[in-house]
């Protein structure tokens, strides 16, 4: 019972990541119905980008913390005007290929780089290793302070943005935006620069998911490929909705960590799929799609 | 009535395209202020072309447009509409997943964050209108009915404050009862807040009853236009547009045009 408790705590941990990841998805889904493949490759932008602030400019924790989330966004909304916007009016297909490109070529410049390079680098954050022991120490459940701070972190960044999507006047232009473009500049909302800002918001999330993660992963070039997991959490949650993200993000993580310890090796990489491809069969829109068909 | 009053909205030569296909060629049109303008065509005339080309979503490939003092070809939307212009759009076009409240907040986007209490007052105000907006409140938009949904893209324009408003088939899919409310509310609102009004129709009856002054849209150009009064008592008109029996009911159906009009 402790056992099963343990796993299911440390793939909600994992699920989390996961869970940000796909949110970032679904934001640039539902603003451009494209899919940004370069997400997980953000992710270790932002692990390179913490770690950077924390090793070589000796910043604490926090402050590195918070640079890099800043520096994220703009990475984002710098991303969307420069390389994204003049593709619009491209067949979706151009700009999925483009993300998947950017994706490469941030993983190849990374490995360029000359601190950052091939190696594998620990991200030294203050609460490295340690471990919280739920109902006394050494035979009730201990839980490393790494997957408590993102699990915490995570619902404290989901419940802002459900705060910030419900109720302030961008968070629900953004929606509206996202849900009738041509009602959206009809009403003067300014489209381009919503946009921008949802690829902003989308890359920080990312941000935070990355920072939360290297202390786990380590911070490497091919650190984003947990990506490749998140979409999966994405599809399952119906690819609309910040609970659906969720949602998605943590059956994923912890049927991921159950089917590690109880099944074969193996089974627990491609659990995930097995997941999605269950889903679709059984519920083709996903556990929270909607079945409001998108104008426009 | 075209020289009396300096005019609010002045078209002059208009003309747009979509790509190599030229939607209007040459639309001159003039709206006095505190007026109701209408522009009567059947499908394809290219009445919504020329409300797009008013409201920034087109720009013109000719002419000019000149709202009060200010040109707005070549404008951007959001700018337009923070001069106190806003569209109604053909088919709604509400934003489904939103409350009716959350709509109608969008449609106050270009007002000043500091006006949000004007603004639950102006909320109320449209609720006035529009009782039944009121009962769903926090209903998502898009489960309202089509008559819903058009009183709430009305009332959603009305929250930008505007002075003038482009409406695009208000009667589109309405029954014939809801048409003539909302053209009766329509009318109110001009006369109430003096809203200026160009609102551009298929259903003939309803548009020349109501408007003041009409034009006739016909394969993107104006082929006539005098007062409603006037065009009423027009041959052409009551074989072509009040020939027509059913109101409000969309048809794929063209005009045939057996004589050239003017
Ligand atoms: N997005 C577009 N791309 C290409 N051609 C278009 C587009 N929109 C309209 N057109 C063409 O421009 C012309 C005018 O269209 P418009 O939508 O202005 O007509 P309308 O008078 O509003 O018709 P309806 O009563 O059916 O709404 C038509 O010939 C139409 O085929
Ligand atoms: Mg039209």
């Amino acid at each position: 019972m402790l056992q099963l408790l343990q796993l299911i705590v440390s793939g909600a941990a994992i699920g989390c990541i996961y869970a940000l990841i796909a949110l970032g998805f679904v934001l640039i889904y539902k603003a451009t119905e494209t899919v940004n493949f370069a997400q997980g490759d953000l992710m270790m932008i932002a692990g390179f980008l913490g770690l950077t602030a924390m090793t070589v400019a000796g910043l604490p924790f926090w402050l590195a913390f918070l640079l890099t989330i800043v520096a994220m966004a703009l990475l984002g909304m710098g991303t969307e005007r420069l390389v994204l916007r003049p593709l619009l009016g491209q067949p979706a297909f151009t700009f999925v290929m483009m993300t998947i490109g950017l994706g490469y070529l941030a993983r190849g410049l990374v490995t360029m780089i000359p601190y950052w390079g091939t190696e594998t680098h620990s991200l030294p954050v203050p609460y490295k290793d340690e471990v919280i022991w739920f109902g006394g120490e050494g035979k009730g459940l201990v839980v490393s302070v790494e997957h408590l701070v993102i699990i915490l972190a995570t619902v404290v960044l989901v419940a802002l943005l459900y705060l910030f999507f419900r109720y302030t006047r961008l968070g629900i232009a953004m929606q509206a935006t996202s849900q009738n473009q041509l009602a959206a500049f009809y009403m003067g909302i300014p489209v381009r620069r919503v946009n921008m800002l949802i690829w902003g918001l989308s890359s920080a999330i990312c941000g935070v998911a990355g920072l939360l993660l290297a202390p786990i992963t380590f911070v490497h070039a091919n650190m984003g490929f947990v990506g490749l997991k998140a979409f999966p959490a994405a599809v399952v949650g119906g690819f609309g909705s910040i609970p659906g993200a969720l949602v998605g993000g943590l059956i994923i993580g912890i049927v991921e960590s159950l089917a590690g310890f109880y099944l074969p090796e193996g089974f627990k990489d491609i659990a995930a799929y097995v997941v999605v491809l269950v889903m679709l069969v059984v519920k083709p829109n996903g556990l929270f799609g909607d079945n409001l068909t998108k104008k426009v | 009535m075209p020289d009396e009053p300096q005019p609010i909205l002045q078209l002059n030569n208009v003309e747009a395209s979509y790509g190599a296909v030229k939607a209007i060629r040459g639309v001159s049109l003039n709206v006095s202020p505190g007026s109701i303008v209408t522009v009567l065509g059947s499908n394809g005339a290219g009445k919504t072309t020329i409300l797009k080309t008013i409201s920034g979503i087109l720009d013109p490939q000719k002419g000019s447009i000149l709202f009060r003092n200010d040109k707005l070809e070549g404008r951007d939307p959001a700018w337009i509409v923070r001069q106190g212009l806003v569209h109604v759009p053909e088919g709604r076009e509400i934003f489904p997943l939103l409350t009716v409240r959350e709509n109608l907040l969008m449609g106050a986007y270009t007002r000043p964050v500091a006006d949000r209490d004007a603004v639950a007052k102006d909320i109320e105000d449209v609720f006035a209108y529009f009782p039944i907006l009121k009962e769903r409140t926090h209903q998502p938009a898009g489960q309202l009915s089509g008559g819903q949904q058009q009183m709430l893209s009305i009332s959603r324009a009305l929250l930008a404050k505007p002075t003038m408003m482009l409406l695009d088939e208000p009667s589109l899919g309405l029954s014939p009862k809801l048409t003539t409310e909302i053209f009766e509310i329509i009318v109110r609102i001009n006369r109430e807040r003096g809203v200026t009004l160009l609102v551009v129709e298929q259903n003939a009856h309803i548009a020349l009853k109501y408007a003041d002054y009409g034009y006739v849209l016909e394969i993107g150009r104006i082929v006539m236009h005098d007062t409603c009064a006037a065009l009423r008592e027009k041959d052409d008109i009551k074989e072509f547009y009040l020939g027509v029996k059913e109101a409000g009911v969309r048809e794929g159906r063209r005009w045939k045009k057996k004589k050239t009009w003017r």
